[in-house]
């Protein structure tokens, strides 16, 4: 309990880092936000564009006091009006994509890493059999590529040539969402090949990392002790084998689950998903600082909870951790 | 109980096949303690592991035969091995520190053997997971630790628990304390002892430390490179050792009772097993060498009642029974 309440104590002071850093790094960027709405075209004069600047929350105050504000503000999750979404404030804009990404992405990282850390159990157990010997380097292969260019390839061949697949958005356009099967299919449906490029990236780092831990942990004495017990094959694989040789994979699973929110930008975008990723790109594009921030935000937050959770999970799954 | 025959094990490696075992035969009675004395790399642990059947590739059992109360060991299939496996011979591993789960409890260590062979409940399995603790002085609440939790000579104990924790007739012990300091070594192998009085089972003792051997064993089995080259009971060994690597290997350890004696050890090293000596496999570093006939191999005989030892060929008359060998040798022996 006293090293979770510490780890507690160590995300809250980095949140707060995130926070200060979220609010200085866009300010560093060149562009005036209020010309940009406006256009670059138009005239305007100086009370028409005070009247815009305080309609978008703009102020000529001393950075440290917007400084404080901006905290106060972020802590209760207000990150003011987003600019190309005007006037939806941050916080539902980011809500519209968050779910979005959370399903992609959570579903690719949990089926990559379900499926990768299998195939380096049963590789590493028939050490040298046909699993082992070509589904590792062939994963290996395939991940090699970056993702954007495997998502690319998909949509051509998949998508565009053979039409297995639909090849933008999260559902069909004519479809209004609800809970109903014709609507949870069509997510389903749009959802395969961007998440079965996002898994095949990621294969075979799964596999890998966990077949060369299994080896390492089969050599152990409590290894050749279980099976000198007599124990099942089935119980030495997995309670004695997998259940150490996870430890280091579920570290990795959490930081790759943070990274979710970010780590898929570009597929987002290739396959115009209406996730984070893509609402981080056209909030670039358009110079829009608070949904910047909002997302960049969000982004941290999300490493953050999902270390702590695997923090706790840890706790659980290794004993030795719990003394320290 | 136990009947090894002209066991053989090999390494496979890429440069061919390395004998770790080459044609071991040995016995053991029902609540006798054999050891097994050698070198490391002598083929000790190996034939720890063969008997279980739990070599790790490229180690495979090439040759011989293993019956255990009329059992073809080496002739179980997968799902006979299992049931064999601890019901009848159990084994406390060289580095038992290392030879328990990280992750799992005591408990669950203990029980698991338990639900697997006796079809014990969980709750069963644990209740007398609880009373094994008991016998090796553990208190009943380390159920609940891990390993890690537990001091080397607990965690020894807990190994020894599991081994009991079937009765088996006979226990493998591969360097049951090597990793202890004396105290707890003592202590352990005192309890060992113990224990062995009250359930009677065997033990296969396996050590280097020879003076931890001649106290615990009732014969000892001297092994060099792979092949036994003495074996005869305890107390014998010592008194009368007749090849040249036991006497080396008993020249190695300060002697517990009478006079200081300047300890010699053995000249040069362990032989690449890779590509074994001919003949004898230790003449390139025996001191009582006499050239044989062509390159041929030593084989062990009774030279004694319970006496066994690997030679050439002796005088005649060294087979004969009786006080006059141990005045023969060793000038009478040809190693």
């Amino acid at each position: 309990m006293r090293y979770i309440l510490r780890r507690l104590g160590f995300y809250l002071i980095a949140f707060w880092a995130a926070i200060t850093l979220d609010f200085f790094l866009p300010r560093l960027l060149p562009g005036d936000p209020a010309a940009t709405i406006v256009g670059s075209g138009g005239q305007l004069d100086p009370q028409q564009l005070q009247a815009v600047k305080e309609a978008l929350g703009l102020s000529d105050q001393p950075l440290i006091l917007q400084y404080f504000t901006f905290l106060t503000h972020a802590i209760r999750g207000d990150f003011g009006i987003s600019y190309s979404n005007f006037p939806a404030p941050v916080f539902s804009v980011i809500l519209t994509g968050l779910w979005w990404t959370l399903l992609l992405g959570g579903c690719s990282v949990i089926f990559s890493f379900l499926i990768g850390n299998l195939i380096g159990i049963f590789g590493s157990w028939r050490r040298g059999g046909a699993v082992d010997s070509f589904v590792p380097p062939l994963l290996v292969l395939v991940g090699a590529f970056p993702p954007f260019f495997l998502g690319l390839c998909a949509l051509y061949l998949l998508g565009f040539q053979l039409r297995w697949f639909p090849t933008r958005h999260a559902y069909e356009d004519t479809l209004t969402p609800g809970f109903d099967l014709a609507f949870f299919g069509s997510v389903i449906q749009h959802m395969l090949l961007p998440s079965l490029v996002l898994v095949l990236a990621h294969l075979g780092g799964w596999a890998l990392g966990m077949r060369n831990t299994m080896v390492g942990i089969l050599a152990e004495d409590y290894i050749t002790m279980a099976e000198a017990k007599g124990l099942t094959q089935n119980r030495i694989m997995y309670r004695y084998a997998a259940r150490n040789a996870m430890l280091p994979s579920i570290t990795a699973f959490g930081i790759t689950l943070g990274f979710v929110l970010s780590g898929q930008l570009l597929i987002e975008q290739i396959f115009s998903y209406p996730g984070l990723g893509f609402l981080l790109i056209s909030a670039v594009q358009k110079l829009d600082y608070p949904l910047m921030q909002g997302l960049f935000l969000m982004i941290t937050l999300a490493v953050l909870v999902a270390n702590f959770i695997v923090d706790i999970i840890y706790t659980r799954l290794d004993p030795r951790v719990r003394a320290g | 109980m136990l009947e090894v025959r002209d066991l053989r094990v090999e390494y496979l490696s890429q440069k061919g096949p390395v004998r770790a075992v080459d044609g071991v035969s040995f016995s053991i009675a029902p609540g006798e303690v054999l050891g097994l004395a050698g070198e490391s790399g002598s083929g000790k642990s190996t034939i720890a592991h063969a008997l279980l059947r739990v070599l790790r590739p490229p180690a495979i059992i090439t040759g011989g035969e293993v019956y255990f109360k009329g059992k073809d060991v080496l002739a179980l299939a997968e799902h006979e091995l299992e049931d064999f496996r601890w019901q009848d011979i159990s084994m406390v591993f060289q580095s038992a520190m290392n030879s328990l789960n990280p992750v799992m409890r005591i408990g669950d260590q203990i029980a698991d053997v338990l639900v697997r062979h006796k079809k014990l409940s969980k709750r069963a399995a644990w209740q007398r997971a609880g009373e094994l603790l008991d016998v090796v002085n553990i208190d009943k609440k380390r159920l609940d630790a891990y390993p890690h939790e537990l001091s080397g000579g607990m965690r020894q104990r807990a190994v020894i628990a599991i081994a009991l924790a079937l009765e088996p007739p006979l226990m493998i012990m591969d360097e049951p304390t090597t990793a202890l300091d004396v105290v707890v070594q003592k202590e352990i192998m005192q309890q060992i002892e113990e224990l062995k009085e009250k359930m009677r089972f065997s033990i296969l003792f396996i050590t280097h430390d020879m003076s931890l051997m001649v106290e615990f064993s009732n014969r000892i089995a001297i092994m060099y490179a792979g092949e036994i080259v003495e074996l005869a009971g305890a107390r014998e060994v010592f008194e009368n050792p007749l090849h040249p690597y036991t006497k080396g290997l008993i020249n190695s350890f300060p002697p517990l009772t009478g006079p200081k004696r300047k300890m010699t050890g053995i000249p040069g090293a362990p032989p690449n097993m890779a590509e074994p000596p001919k003949g004898c496999r230790f003449h390139p570093r025996c001191t009582m060498c006499q050239p044989v006939e062509g390159e041929r191999r030593p084989k062990l005989q009774e030279v004694l009642p319970g006496h066994w030892l690997a030679y050439h060929e002796g005088i005649p008359g060294v087979n004969v029974k009786g006080q006059a060998v141990k005045n023969l040798n060793p000038p009478g022996l040809v190693f």
